[in-house]
């Protein structure tokens, strides 16, 4: 029995440095709490334990919209980005999602100087071994026997909770990227009854980029024209890397088939359920069968390493099947395996625990965020983190919470997914999860979210003026494309037909020929004699909402609709268990769930929409009865 | 709030054979008791489900009502899944209402329109889609209309709705998962198969709206006027349409001079019949006015007969008559074929035309076929999905809408985000159709029209 001392007394306590505790140590102490953030190693804080990136398909909506509320996220990855791109151009602005490969040591030490510089928030290294209640605050008692006592506690444990890694037969208790696990802590959390289960996620080798052959390589450049993530960043996003593109073939997947029964998930010995949407080179080898090869991008880790991440690739085969199968891919012949591929598994909680604010239903002032809620990667991480720093802030300071919406966020709907459906897997972000993506587009996170920043208090006055400045910038030009009229001449007919679409013979509306999906602002801008000087970003949103105004209308009376089902409150003494016209399943679902809106109990899985119907006529029945 | 047990008259007001009163609810049996005796002595709350007692209705004060059976159904297994009495007395308006009077003052309260239903709803009885087909149900006007709507609750839509939705939701997924993945060189999807699934989807619904005129003539019944010049036989055909002297046929011309409406059931369908006065120029300010309201009735018909006198030459106010008529959906009736023919009948090309003789009932059989194949009701087979309603119809009609934009917007090279969306709103409208997608509106619209009772 160790003997514990008083370590003193904060409002907010935050467990992990990772992604997740970084945002929400600094919202909590930029909203004024007295916070402290533990990490089991202060050399890791902020690591990018899997891809040396950040952001890609709806993840850098994430980050966007996290900048917009004051997140960090984005500043970080600008200022240490090595290559940038904006993903999916072709396939329209709701989908454009931008990338960035990162220094990931340079990273982590710049978010370590983050947080060591914030103002009211102490980082100290430390495992947490137990979590109680003590006379209406949270005491949280260190390895060491140190005992802090905050009002809120957040939970940001990520795959250290509990962690066990798995390559080939080997296995054994460890943290990410070698650092220990918290071993002790899951045991308390399990006693105290939170609903904790076994995810595991996985990452590839890193390889010396000395034994790679990369002449026969595809070679993967940085955009031309790069963006920031931040709104607040002014300098230029520079590329400095290249990332090139390899394949798996025929012997790729002969060596991995004929080894399959070696693969700790195969033979059974991982219990925990892995990520659907990012899996390992065996998975994909044996889901999609008949595909003749796999993709592997090539990114380095940093400008001051030789390591190498091979995106794609990763496996928790045994060290010597891996190196053959790397070896088999062309460029790879000679590969050298620094640090191999790995599964790691780790304990988190069913995230219907949690309310929308990310508060657990059963222990008030206890938060969860990250990993630890049943979502994979470090954008989903960051956002929750962010959302539970800011709710954890203002339950101590006596606000009202702040829940995002499903219809005005990307945060706001991978929250409601998690707390509401719930996930059966590590839950990735995808566009797809959006019913709303033509609204919820990277392109104006700053409009939709920022104001919600600036009154929380995380977006100061200057910014917040500027991004409403451009606002009234983007809405005054859109204005006037809209009034201005082409005249017919010949050089706009040899535009018009140089870039694939019909001449205009008596002239036209400049917003209806921008509407013409071959034609860009930018191309017109010669026949368009009042046009202002306008920055880019404005430029960009005022080409998108003239495009594509029918169709964001038409969203928006999607939105409207939804709106309508989740401002139909749902009584909190409503008894499930006697409306029979609800199918077993959904009664018991609803019961635990205990949604607070039709809109949200819809989204339950498990109740049908006729569960619905029933439960929509059951409310107005009981309208009905109070007249 | 099934707490609550409600009653009221199920059967239709006015006087009829039997009228009964439907107590549904925790207390209904209780409550029945209180106004009813058996004249056997047993207590309705002896009585097993599906069992009924013959004895007399009475007040709360013991008085005597009226005679009446009562007939007692056990929660689940009733209409709405509740307790159920069913209290007959005999027809007429004075003993159902004593009774329900009776009843509410044993403690039952007052049913709101279609809250039987409702409530069978809510204890799972059935589903949203059968309850809206159990409105059609109740007014249905023959035979085919019944099948329909039987076919509706069967949820024989619902399942047409469901391969139309599964392709739209296989293209959206197709359309995301092309974005979502951009590191996984999934395939775009290709223009053909874009195309052909849209195609398919879009000929569905269009074969779905398609039902819905003929269906609604089959439902509802086809408001049809019988038009011509005075006294080529308009009356003696609709009282030969109907079986009935309807309308009072005399050898003078302008006998009928307002419209006279009956209902008539040819085969399948329900025809709302309506005899006009002739048409011509006339003085007589009575007749005129029924001349006009007839020409006015054309326009708000959905199917027209026209009568027209082959016994005699065609003369100008006959073709003012074809005048009239161009365009509409109208069968030529050429009447008086017993007698020698003597019109020129080319101004009638184009139409479809029946000869008849409606003194002697020649040729009505081949009319009644006529109209309807003109009604669309020939081409109705016994499985067919029909859009039963307004709803339906409107729904069906948006999700078209959303589908053929989509193909354009996919056609014009518009990003498939954009797409997205159309097809979103098409499946949207497709889900409201069949009721899988609740919202309020639709909750409401369906109980609202039901009746009291039901």
């Amino acid at each position: 029995m160790i003997k514990k001392y008083d370590a003193g007394e904060y409002d907010v306590a935050v467990i992990g440095g990772g992604h997740a505790g970084i945002e929400a140590a600094l919202s909590a102490a930029r909203l004024d709490c007295k916070t402290v953030m533990f990490t089991i190693s202060l050399d890791w804080v902020g690591n990018m334990p899997c891809n040396p990136s950040i952001g890609g398909t709806a993840k850098g909506h994430l980050v966007r919209e996290l900048d917009a509320l004051g997140g960090e996220m984005g500043k970080a990855a600008d200022a240490n980005t090595l290559q940038s791109r904006m993903l999916n151009r072709g396939k329209g602005p709701a989908v454009y999602s931008l990338r960035a490969q990162i220094d990931r040591r340079a990273y982590s030490g710049y978010m370590k100087n983050v947080v060591e510089k914030q103002k009211g928030l102490d980082v100290k290294q430390a495992e947490i071994v137990s979590l109680e209640k003590e006379g209406g605050l949270w005491a949280l008692t260190t390895r060491l026997g140190a005992c802090f006592k905050a009002k809120c506690v957040i939970i940001a444990t990520g795959t250290f909770l509990g962690g066990r890694v798995y390559i080939g037969e080997v296995n054994y208790e460890s943290g990410p990227d070698g650092n220990f696990p918290a071993t002790k802590l899951s045991q308390c959390l399990k006693q105290m009854g939170l609903p904790l289960r076994r995810f595991k996620t996985g990452t590839p080798a890193r390889v010396a980029r000395d034994s790679i052959d990369f002449s026969v390589l595809e070679v993967q450049e940085g955009d031309e024209i790069t963006e920031p993530f931040s709104y607040q960043t002014k300098k230029p996003i520079e590329n400095k890397v290249v990332c090139h593109i390899g394949y798996t073939n025929e012997k790729t997947k002969e060596i991995i088939l004929k080894n399959l029964d070696r693969s700790p998930l195969y033979a059974g010995v991982i219990e925990g359920v892995g990520p659907r949407y990012c899996p390992s080179i065996e998975d994909k080898i044996v889901r999609f069968a008949d595909k003749k090869r796999h993709q592997m991008f090539i990114e380095p880790c940093g400008e001051n390493t030789d390591e190498m991440y091979l995106q794609g690739m990763s496996s928790s085969l045994p060290e010597e099947v891996q190196l053959a199968f790397y070896r088999t891919m062309k460029g790879l012949e000679n590969v050298k395996v620094m640090r191999n591929a790995y599964a790691i598994e780790y304990d988190c909680v069913d995230p219907t625990a949690l309310y929308p604010t990310l508060e657990l239903k059963s222990f008030p002032g206890l938060f969860g965020a990250g990993q630890f809620n049943g979502s994979s990667g470090y954008e989903e991480a960051a956002a929750q983190g962010l959302v539970a720093g800011i709710n954890a802030a203002r339950k101590v300071k006596d606000k009202s919470p702040v829940i995002l919406s499903r219809t005005g966020s990307y945060i706001g709907t991978l929250i409601d997914d998690l707390v509401t459906k719930g996930c059966m897997d590590p839950y990735r972000m995808m566009t797809s999860r959006s019913e709303y993506r033509l609204l919820l587009r990277q392109d104006n996170a700053d409009e939709r979210l920022m104001p919600t920043g600036h009154e929380i208090g995380l977006i100061d006055d200057e910014t917040y003026a500027e991004m409403i400045r451009d606002v009234k910038l983007k809405e005054k030009e859109i204005a006037r494309v809209k009034s201005v009229f082409l005249p017919p001449s010949e050089a706009l007919g040899e535009l018009l037909q140089s870039l694939g679409t019909v001449p205009t013979d008596t002239g036209a509306n400049l917003a209806d020929l921008i509407k013409r999906p071959q034609i860009s602002y930018k191309d017109l801008a010669p026949f368009d004699k009042t046009r202002p000087v306008l920055s880019d970003r404005v430029c960009e949103k005022v080409e998108i909402e003239i495009k594509y105004e029918g169709y964001i209308d038409r969203q928006l009376k999607q939105v409207e609709e939804m709106k309508r089902l989740e401002s139909k409150k749902i009584p909190e003494d409503i008894d499930y268990g006697s409306i029979h016209g609800l199918r077993l399943e959904a009664r018991e679902k609803l019961g635990k769930i205990r949604p607070d809106s039709v809109g949200r109990a819809g989204r339950i899985s498990g109740v049908s929409p006729a569960d619905i119907a029933v439960l929509l006529v059951y409310l107005s029945g009981i309208k009905g009865e109070d007249k | 709030m099934s707490e609550r047990t409600i009653a009221a008259i199920s059967t239709p007001k006015g006087e009829g054979g039997i009228s009964v009163i439907r107590i549904s609810g925790g207390d209904a049996i209780s409550i029945a008791e209180r106004c009813f005796r058996s004249v056997s002595g047993r207590k309705l709350s002896s009585l097993e489900g599906y069992r009924a007692a013959f004895g007399k209705a009475v007040r709360p004060d013991g008085s005597h009502i009226d005679e009446a059976v009562a007939l007692v159904f056990r929660a689940p297994k009733s209409y709405t899944g509740e307790d159920v009495v069913e209290i007959s007395v005999h027809g007429g308006v004075i003993p159902a209402r004593e009774c329900l009077a009776a009843v509410f003052a044993a403690g039952a309260h007052s049913a709101g329109a279609g809250e039987f239903t409702k409530r069978a709803f809510l204890n799972g009885k059935m589903d949203l889609a059968e309850a809206e087909s159990v409105m059609e149900i109740i007014s249905a006007k023959n035979a085919a209309a019944l099948r329909l709507a039987n076919g509706a609750k069967e949820g024989r839509i619902g399942k047409d709705i469901e391969r139309i939705t599964e392709k739209l939701l296989f293209t959206a997924s197709s359309l995301a998962a092309y974005s979502d993945f951009p590191d996984e060189d999934i395939e775009g999807l290709d223009k053909e198969s874009f195309s052909a699934m849209i195609d398919e989807s879009e000929a569905a619904v269009k074969k779905l709206i398609s039902t819905f005129d003929s269906g609604q003539a089959v439902l509802l019944g086809v408001q049809t006027v019988i038009v011509g010049k005075p006294n080529v036989g308009k009356s003696t055909l609709m009282n030969m349409l109907s079986g009935n002297e309807r309308s009072i046929v005399t050898k003078h011309a302008g006998t009928t001079r307002d419209i006279v409406e009956t209902q008539v059931n040819i085969g399948d369908i329900t025809l709302i019949l309506s005899d006009t006065a002739g048409i011509r120029e006339t003085d007589n300010e009575i007749e005129s006015i029924g001349v006009d309201r007839a020409v006015k009735r054309v326009d708000t018909s959905a199917l027209v007969l026209a009568v027209f006198d082959t016994s005699k030459p065609f003369d100008g106010e006959d073709m003012r008559i074809i005048d009239l008529i161009k365009g509409k959906n109208c069968i030529a009736v050429l009447n008086k074929c017993d007698l020698p023919k003597a019109a020129d009948c080319s101004a009638l090309r184009g139409l479809d035309t029946v000869a008849v003789s409606a003194k002697l009932g020649e040729g009505i059989e081949t009319l009644c076929k006529e109209i309807e194949k003109v009604c669309g009701a020939a081409s109705l087979s016994a499985d067919d999905t029909v859009l039963l309603n307004e709803r339906q119809y409107s729904c069906a009609v948006r999700a078209q809408n959303a589908i053929i934009n989509a193909k354009e917007a996919f056609d014009s090279g518009v990003t498939l985000d954009a797409v997205t969306v159309l097809i979103d709103d098409a499946i949207n409208a497709l889900l409201e159709l069949s009721g899988k997608r609740a919202t309020d509106e639709v909750a409401e619209e369906i109980f609202k029209n039901f009746c009291i009772g039901k």
